[in-house]
């Protein structure tokens, strides 16, 4: 086995993170988001089912337009560049490896239900405030959005309160 | 400039997506780089073991922040010329606290869950089917949950337009906040893992005496 390579130190890595937002607001206007890439999956698997509801719903209807696929969206193609940034740092540093990661007392069926239940939670959670630790907490936090930092702050307050209840899962 | 580049230019559609790919490369390096492609990393911040999370996330908005404030007042980007995000307070509160405890659930968000399903991880891969799923419900409930969506709406709100301050005394507080916030997590750290610590140590002591 390949010897890994040791993380960036924290303050190094906020920092790339913070100037790459800060690139993308200049190019764009626009900050980093990721949650918005599963809602736009989510509604072209519905609009295949039934395109004139799909169309019609209120959440995901302005996606749909006769000239352009759903997908070819700033946030999909997005996440199609961190994907391939992720893979690209994952196998220059000796990182990746097919594996699933828990504590060690967790079996490995409660992470699996768990990883599915916690993404449902949070693709649900992200559509009632309209983003996610990239798109709301990091871009509108950087913006000084009041809204954003209600949200940080709250992601915190329920991830701790829920925490000693999920502690069989991480330690 | 007084605009974001792609007005400027007037850049084409496919410029622009082209740009957000470039965007998310980085995006999705600095991350894995951060250490956020293991959601055993981005969990430990949870149980007071690990602040990395913290640490990366307020370093990141305090350098954008303070950029954004510089490239404002020296009208090369305006702050009004970006997509400022609204606020609805408690669309934000609630929709944080659920998001939250999803995050400690599923042990990743949507965008480290990008980074883990590239890295190999598995429960990266399911946490993916899962947003999709919970994002697929929000919007088959959509008529009933519609208002929770524009609960608490305000318009665009900056922090200190409500706190009535200038700009500048905003990023300095929060660039402030977050130095006090690196300080205090250094120490909770240190404490939790000195009693984690003891308390294994201790274990292995029971198990090796229950051996003998």
């Amino acid at each position: 086995m390949k010897t890994e390579k040791p993380f960036w130190n924290p303050y190094a890595a906020g920092l790339v993170l913070g100037l790459v937002l800060l690139a993308s607001f200049v190019l764009t206007g626009r900050g980093l988001g990721a949650s918005g890439t599963f809602k736009h999956l989510g509604a072209a698997a519905l609009h295949a089912a039934d395109p004139t509801w799909a169309e019609d719903n209120g959440n995901i209807g302005s996606f749909f337009s006769p000239t352009r696929s759903s997908l070819n969206d700033w946030i999909v193609w997005l996440s199609v560049g961190a994907a391939v940034g992720g893979a690209a740092s994952a196998l220059a540093a000796g990182r990746f490896r097919v594996e699933l990661l828990k504590g060690p007392r967790a079996s490995r069926e409660h992470r699996w239900i768990a990883a599915v239940a916690g993404g449902v939670l949070a693709g649900f959670g992200a559509q009632i405030a309209r983003g996610c630790t990239s798109g709301q907490a990091l871009t509108g936090g950087a913006q000084l959005a009041l809204g954003s930092w209600v949200f940080m702050f709250s992601v915190f307050a329920g991830a701790y309160a829920v925490a000693w209840f999920a502690r069989r899962l991480w330690i | 400039m007084d605009g974001p580049l792609s007005q400027v230019l007037k850049l084409s559609h496919g410029s622009e997506m082209l740009i957000s790919v470039l965007v998310g490369l980085g995006f999705g390096w600095a991350l894995e780089r951060a250490g956020f492609g293991r959601s055993t990393n981005l969990t430990s911040v949870f149980y007071g073991r690990d602040f990395r999370v913290l640490r990366v996330m307020f370093t990141a908005i305090v350098t954008a922040m303070i950029g954004l404030y510089f490239l404002d007042l020296l009208r090369i980007l305006p702050v009004s010329s970006i997509g400022i995000l609204d606020t609805h307070l408690w669309a934000a509160l609630v929709g944080g606290l659920v998001f939250g405890a999803g995050f400690i659930v599923g042990g990743w968000c949507p965008g480290t869950s990008i980074v883990g399903l590239v890295s190999g991880k598995v429960d990266a891969a399911l946490f993916i089917g899962g947003l999709v799923l919970g994002s697929v419900l929000f919007t088959l409930g959509f008529g009933d949950l519609r208002g929770l969506q524009d609960a608490g709406a305000r318009g665009r709100v900056l922090l200190h337009e409500a706190l009535h301050l200038s700009s500048g005394s905003m990023v300095f507080l929060v660039a402030l906040f977050a130095i006090g916030a690196f300080a205090a997590v250094g120490r909770i750290e240190r404490a939790v893992n000195a009693r984690g610590g003891a308390s294994r140590a201790a274990a292995a002591d029971d198990d090796v005496s229950a051996a003998a």
